[in-house]
């Protein structure tokens, strides 16, 4: 996203077709690499765990330490299995925002200003879901 | 039973659920929770979270494929998820602050009619030609690929398409689910766009709907490692395998096993909400 100045030499390549095929190759790449992460995760996970009993029955919130990004990333240091698996959902659920975040820049390029707008609308209430609340 | 037996029967359970949504195009994310919670006795604030998760996944590997048909219109997409996001968060908002029971009695009733969605009988409507002035506007309007060469449509009920929106939104963000019968409806019938631009749009925005509230729902703790892994990995199989062997002719019959599947979760997730098993 940052050679804008390569693609802005030839705006007539940027039609909406080319940045839907962009987009799907964005979103098809975020989810193979969050399930490859995930199951890597979980196959520690179940190597460490698998013969404990789980305890999902009654709701009692994640430990702290798998609740923020920079705590699963903390955790992923320390090759916790939870927090590796956790970092796969972390990235499964950025797939859509880079999505909308490229859709803003794609927008731009277009010169269709309202619909930067409009974009960086969806941007907001996704940053304010994942770090104000 | 461990958590490896655990862990190996929900992602089974989620394979045959992401399967049978794919085949049926009713969605797996609607069978996760009822199975989370009735057969598995998960927690349904851990069971919506795993489920949220899947639908990212499911949503985002079939839109992959969608977008290079040029179908799906990245413009109405756009306009409409300021609705659904907003209407996302404000339903994950709901959900920390309501009791599971009720959660589990609208989960029943909107199970029930999405049933009943997918077994009325669908209006055809040719496409609309001409957009409303706001539409314009807002340039909604668009065109997708024909054997004779590009069709163009336009756009109209942008409000009651919006407001239809910011309603799936919120039972998106309340119930773990993706909603698109929800967005369809708003497409397909209050906005007058083309079917197949509704289906392909509604699975582009699902994704970007459920990570407005799944932001949330990991925050507080909702997004459990344990249950989310076998959930999002089975889901994301099983639709990707449905996808693939999607057979025309056995796909009716199967339609209607999965509705009547549908109505009797419903109703059991009403009478567990009901009785406060739930």
């Amino acid at each position: 996203m940052s050679n804008d100045s390569v693609t802005a030499e030839k705006p007539g390549a940027w039609n909406d077709l080319r940045i839907e095929i962009i987009i799907g190759t964005l979103l098809r790449t975020g989810v193979i690499l969050a399930a490859a992460v995930v199951l890597f995760g979980g196959v520690l996970y179940l190597a460490r765990h698998g013969r404990e009993m789980p305890h999902y029955a009654t709701f009692s919130g994640e430990p702290e330490g798998l609740k923020s990004p920079r705590d699963i990333v903390h955790g992923v240091m320390g090759m916790s299995a939870r927090a590796i698996i956790q970092l796969g959902l972390l990235l499964l659920i950025a797939t859509p925002v880079a999505r909308v975040a490229f859709s803003a820049v794609a927008f731009a390029i277009e010169r269709d200003y309202m619909y930067v707008v409009i974009t960086l609308v969806v941007l907001a209430v996704l940053a304010f879901s994942l770090f104000a609340a | 039973m461990n958590i490896l037996e655990f862990s190996g029967l929900v992602a089974l359970g989620s394979l045959l659920a992401g399967f049978l949504g794919a085949l049926t195009g009713l969605g797996g994310g609607v069978v996760v929770v009822p199975m989370l919670t009735l057969l598995f006795h998960v927690d349904i604030k851990y069971a919506i979270g795993a489920s949220l998760v899947s639908v990212i996944a499911t949503s985002s590997g079939a839109a992959a494929a969608y977008v290079r048909e040029g179908y799906s219109n990245i413009r109405i997409g756009m306009f409409l998820e300021t609705a659904t996001t907003v209407g996302a968060v404000v339903g994950a908002a709901i959900a920390l602050h309501v009791p599971a029971s009720a959660i589990a009695i609208v989960f029943g009733l909107v199970l029930l009619y999405s049933a009943y969605l997918s077994s009325r009988h669908r209006e055809q409507h040719g496409p609309q030609l001409k957009s409303s002035p706001l539409a314009e506007k807002l340039r909604l309007g668009g065109s997708y690929p024909t054997p004779d060469g590009p069709q163009a449509y336009g756009v109209t009920g942008v409000p009651a398409g919006y407001g239809l929106m910011f309603t799936a939104g919120v039972l998106s963000g309340l119930l773990g689910i993706g909603s698109g019968a929800v967005k369809v409806l708003a497409m397909d019938q209050a906005m007058k766009i083309p079917f197949k631009v509704s289906t392909t749009t509604s699975n582009f925005m699902i994704g970007v709907t459920a990570a407005a509230s799944a932001g949330l729902y990991l925050s507080r703790g909702y997004i459990g490692p344990g249950i989310a892994m076998p959930v999002m990995l089975g889901v994301l199989a099983g639709s990707l395998l449905g996808t693939k062997v999607l057979v025309k002719a056995k796909v009716k019959a199967l339609r209607y096993l999965f509705a009547a599947v549908i109505v009797a979760l419903g109703f059991e997730m009403i009478f567990n909400g009901v009785t406060g098993r739930i």
